[in-house]
């Protein structure tokens, strides 16, 4: 599905472009889209090394292992199908964590870690396993409790009060992350029915 | 309120790191060792992405250039705003999804243009604050770990995304309108 929308964002922007008349400022996106995305990727490198070197603290101190076990109620819910001391749900966890605490450059390493584990449970196929589409819904809806990048723009332009946004945006977020963890339950349920698993 | 969540974000990320080393000292856990050893990955899964991203960030970039963006806009916005979606605010309700740089610039315009303590400042406040870019978390996240079949993420993402914005529509509303 994502190749589709890829294809049609392509081809759909050039052919507009013949139309519009813009086909400069086409030729001229391609290559600053491409230079933003390498910049992006050098920018990760110094979060990546950093916080999997955190994490490779934790994991050695034993940390990351009661931090689990304190959680594993809730983690063997949201993710039947991950042995409760499998590695794969630490770092589910602590991508979660992460989120919720706003830390969203330290959330990254941590998910792409639990996706490589999650792909290992599931035989190193190239398929999305039931939990990686879990992790994935909990990403996209991201949990947050303090949207720091959000009150710090709202400050820049003088609001009288930056933070008042805090509560509305737990709310939405909440809502956004039970609705996402109920359609994936819904889909995968209904998948199930038709024997396609 | 304000100093007080200023506080807390400031403290966390090095309170964080004190518990973390604290705890190693207590472990006897040789830390220095542990970070670069673990850091090591770190380079090579940053490099591995870079076609994902640029495949995806060149796409969005000639979308959106061409005016094709615009004409999506356009088409969608009698749907939305008959759903009772605020015109001014559908283009960063659509965007939200697809571009995170586009969508934190749409919403600091209209921060910008309506005020911060306006209405649809608020709403896009909430809106951006409240979820994250589906496609560059998919993009990102199963790129990395080399996943080609994607399930029905995008189809869960995206739906999450439709139920956030009603969801922020709806507590804005209610609370400061």
């Amino acid at each position: 599905m994502i190749h589709l929308i890829w294809m049609f964002m392509l081809i759909a922007g050039i052919v507009t472009a013949m139309f519009t008349g813009r086909m400069e400022e086409v030729t001229e996106a391609i290559f600053t889209g491409a230079e933003e995305a390498v910049v992006l990727c050098f920018g990760l490198i110094s979060v990546m090394v950093f916080w999997l070197g955190i994490m490779n603290i934790m994991k050695s101190s034993g940390l990351l292992k009661s931090f689990t076990n304190m959680l594993r109620p809730i983690a063997v819910k949201l993710f039947p199908d991950v042995p409760a001391n499998h590695p794969a749900m630490g770092y589910i966890l602590s991508n979660i964590s992460a989120n919720i605490m706003g830390l969203g450059n330290a959330a990254t390493p941590m998910g792409i870690k639990a996706v490589k584990e999650l792909r290992r449970l599931n035989g190193d196929k190239e398929e999305a396993s039931r939990s990686m589409i879990t992790l994935m819904a909990l990403n996209t809806a991201s949990l947050t409790l303090i949207p720091t990048t959000i009150i710090a723009i709202r400050m820049n332009y003088g609001s009288a009060s930056p933070a008042e946004i805090v509560g509305t945006t737990i709310f939405a977020t909440g809502c956004s992350t039970i609705a996402a963890l109920c359609i994936d339950r819904y889909f995968y349920h209904r998948k199930l029915k038709k024997g396609r698993i | 309120m304000m100093n007080w969540l200023e506080t807390v974000s400031l403290w966390t990320i090095p309170l964080l790191l004190l518990i973390i080393l604290l705890h190693a000292v207590v472990k006897k856990v040789p830390a220095y060792d542990c970070f670069v050893e673990g850091g090591k990955d770190g380079f090579q899964l940053a490099v591995t992405l870079i076609p994902y991203l640029v495949g995806m960030m060149t796409a969005i970039s000639v979308f959106r250039a061409s005016g094709a963006m615009d004409l999506l806009l356009e088409t969608l916005k009698p749907l939305l705003v008959f759903l009772g979606i605020p015109a001014e605010i559908v283009p960063l309700a659509i965007l939200r999804p697809i571009s995170g740089s586009g969508a934190l610039g749409m919403a600091s315009n209209l921060i910008a243009e309506y005020g911060p303590d306006s209405f649809i400042g608020r709403l896009a406040s909430t809106m951006q604050g409240s979820t994250d870019t589906t496609l560059y978390v998919l993009t990102v996240y199963f790129g990395a770990a080399g996943i080609r079949y994607m399930g029905g993420a995008l189809k869960v993402g995206l739906l999450a995304d439709l139920v956030g914005i009603i969801a922020s529509i709806f507590i804005v509303t209610l609370v400061f309108g």
